[in-house]
């Protein structure tokens, strides 16, 4: 904490004061809006996601192929729209939609692989390749580690 | 004079000034105003680092060759920006080769190198100062927050670092505006956090830099044609307003910040511009020309820096804010 002792004369209005003031100045998140579009841009990507898998399936793949094969075709086209500088325009528009479903993780790894390339392979794209889906891939696995645990305990 | 601010006996000359943008400044209201603009990011180098360090030296060059000095004749170049160790700066000055003091002022560096040149003219140091600053909207993207490729949402109180680099020429003697007096700030902290409201983290230290500037020179707002703070943005700019006013000091309508006159708002950029390229291409453009045009005879710069780094900001520590004012009479 800050806790600053200001020679005279400064400003008369204390920190306290100022977060309020500074509440009320910084323009509100617009909420609705954002959860429109993200209802929208989340549903339609999931729509497709959803198409490909029936695509697959009236191709003779089993339900649980099928949607295997689905999610490697949503990886790459979300890992396609962000190499053509695409994916972020919707990620701006579309928010946590565009953020949540699966071409948001292939979107996390692509940018910064394409970000840290002028670094080098090893120590550019290699050590920053998981900068923002390293977090999502440590807490996911601890999770399924420990409901894994609970679960055979359980049976 | 007073507890912050020098005044100059011999007032250095604003001899030159020079400014280099990026597209999308130089899309913005005043594109016209620069000397030169990008047509990209990237301007044909192999990195946004390497583009940006070239910028600054373009716009350094430009200074120089507008002035018509000889090299040889200027003792020191001032100069900043906003990555790690100054490696813009660092870099651009390899390519000058002139005696460097590299400045970190956060995105205040402009107004701040400015104040010290003026003092190295006016203590006799020095007769020929070259001040140089940049940033790049993609270096200081990925130094200060994510991949630029990633898709994500930016607050409504976000600002948009600049792509762009300024450059003046002091000297001791010529025809040009002057460098009257400096005040030095101090650092404030009113713990605010939110590396995405950076503007309410600077306007305190904006506002005390002020509350002194005035107190010290026993001046008023209105004695000035312009108060220009260097990167506020709107959501800053209206709380330094609010916190001078009840601080008993009305600014009045002559108040504005550069992070707001650069860009409008069908740019989407939020609440304006921020970024040390930004206080120096719209002070070396766009205000240095009213001043010469005779439309602006009395200028309060007051550049506006946040003082955290990534690691400060992880850590949990509030942002603090700094603010330099200088002086600048037709």
């Amino acid at each position: 904490m800050a806790k600053q002792r200001l020679r005279q004369p400064t400003v008369s209005v204390t920190p306290e004061q100022y977060k309020s003031l500074a509440q009320q100045y910084t323009p509100k998140p617009t909420i609705i809006k954002n959860v429109v579009r993200a209802f929208v841009v989340g549903g339609l990507i999931c729509a497709i996601g959803q198409v490909i898998t029936n695509l697959f399936a009236a191709v003779g793949l089993a339900r649980v192929e099928a949607s295997a094969a689905a999610t490697a075709m949503m990886i790459f086209l979300g890992a396609l729209l962000t190499g053509l500088g695409v994916y972020d325009e919707i990620g701006k528009f579309g928010g946590a939609g565009s953020i949540v479903p699966v071409t948001g993780f292939a979107n996390s790894i692509v940018a910064p692989a394409m970000e840290f390339k002028r670094e080098g392979y090893i120590l550019g794209v290699g050590s920053k390749l998981f900068t923002i889906a390293g977090p999502v891939l440590v807490y996911g696995i601890a999770t399924s580690i420990v409901i894994g645990i609970v679960y055979s305990f359980l049976h | 004079m007073g507890n912050q601010t020098v005044v100059f006996d011999n007032p250095p000359v604003i001899l030159s000034s020079y400014s280099v943008v990026g597209p999308k400044e130089g899309q913005g209201p005043l594109g016209k105003t620069f000397s030169k603009v990008w047509n990209d990011q990237l301007n044909g180098e192999k990195s946004w680092e390497v583009a940006e360090s070239k910028m600054l030296q373009e716009a350094m060059q430009g200074a120089i060759d507008q002035a018509g000095i000889p090299k040889d004749q200027i003792d020191v170049m001032l100069a900043g920006d906003l990555l790690n160790q100054l490696i813009s700066t660092n870099f651009a000055a390899r390519q000058i080769a002139l005696p460097l003091i590299g400045i970190y002022g956060a995105c205040s560096t402009m107004a701040l190198s400015m104040a010290v040149g003026s003092m190295l003219i006016d203590g006799g140091f020095a007769e020929n100062v070259l001040v140089g600053v940049s940033s790049h909207h993609d270096t200081a993207e990925r130094q200060f927050r994510a991949p630029t490729e990633q898709g994500t949402q930016r607050p409504m109180s976000a600002q948009w670092t600049v792509t762009g680099a300024g450059s003046v020429l002091l000297g001791r003697t010529g025809a040009g505006p002057r460098i009257t007096s400096a005040t030095i700030g101090r650092v404030i902290d009113f713990e605010q956090k939110d590396a995405n409201n950076m503007g309410s983290a600077m306007a305190p230290a904006v506002a005390d830099t002020l509350v002194n500037h005035f107190h010290d020179l026993q001046r008023k707002p209105a004695e000035y044609d312009m108060v220009v703070s260097g990167d506020l943005g709107a959501v800053g700019l209206a709380l330094a307003g609010e916190v001078l006013k009840q601080s008993g000091i009305d600014m009045g309508t002559k108040f504005t910040d550069c992070g707001v006159m650069i860009f409008d708002a069908s740019q989407d950029v939020h609440a304006g511009a921020s970024g040390c390229g930004c206080s120096s291409v719209v002070f070396a453009g766009e205000i240095m020309q009213k001043i010469k045009m005779g439309e602006l005879k009395r200028v309060l710069l007051v550049g506006s820096g946040a003082l955290h780094s990534p690691t400060s900001a992880l850590q949990g520590e509030s942002i603090p804010g700094i603010g330099h004012a200088v002086v600048i009479e037709a």
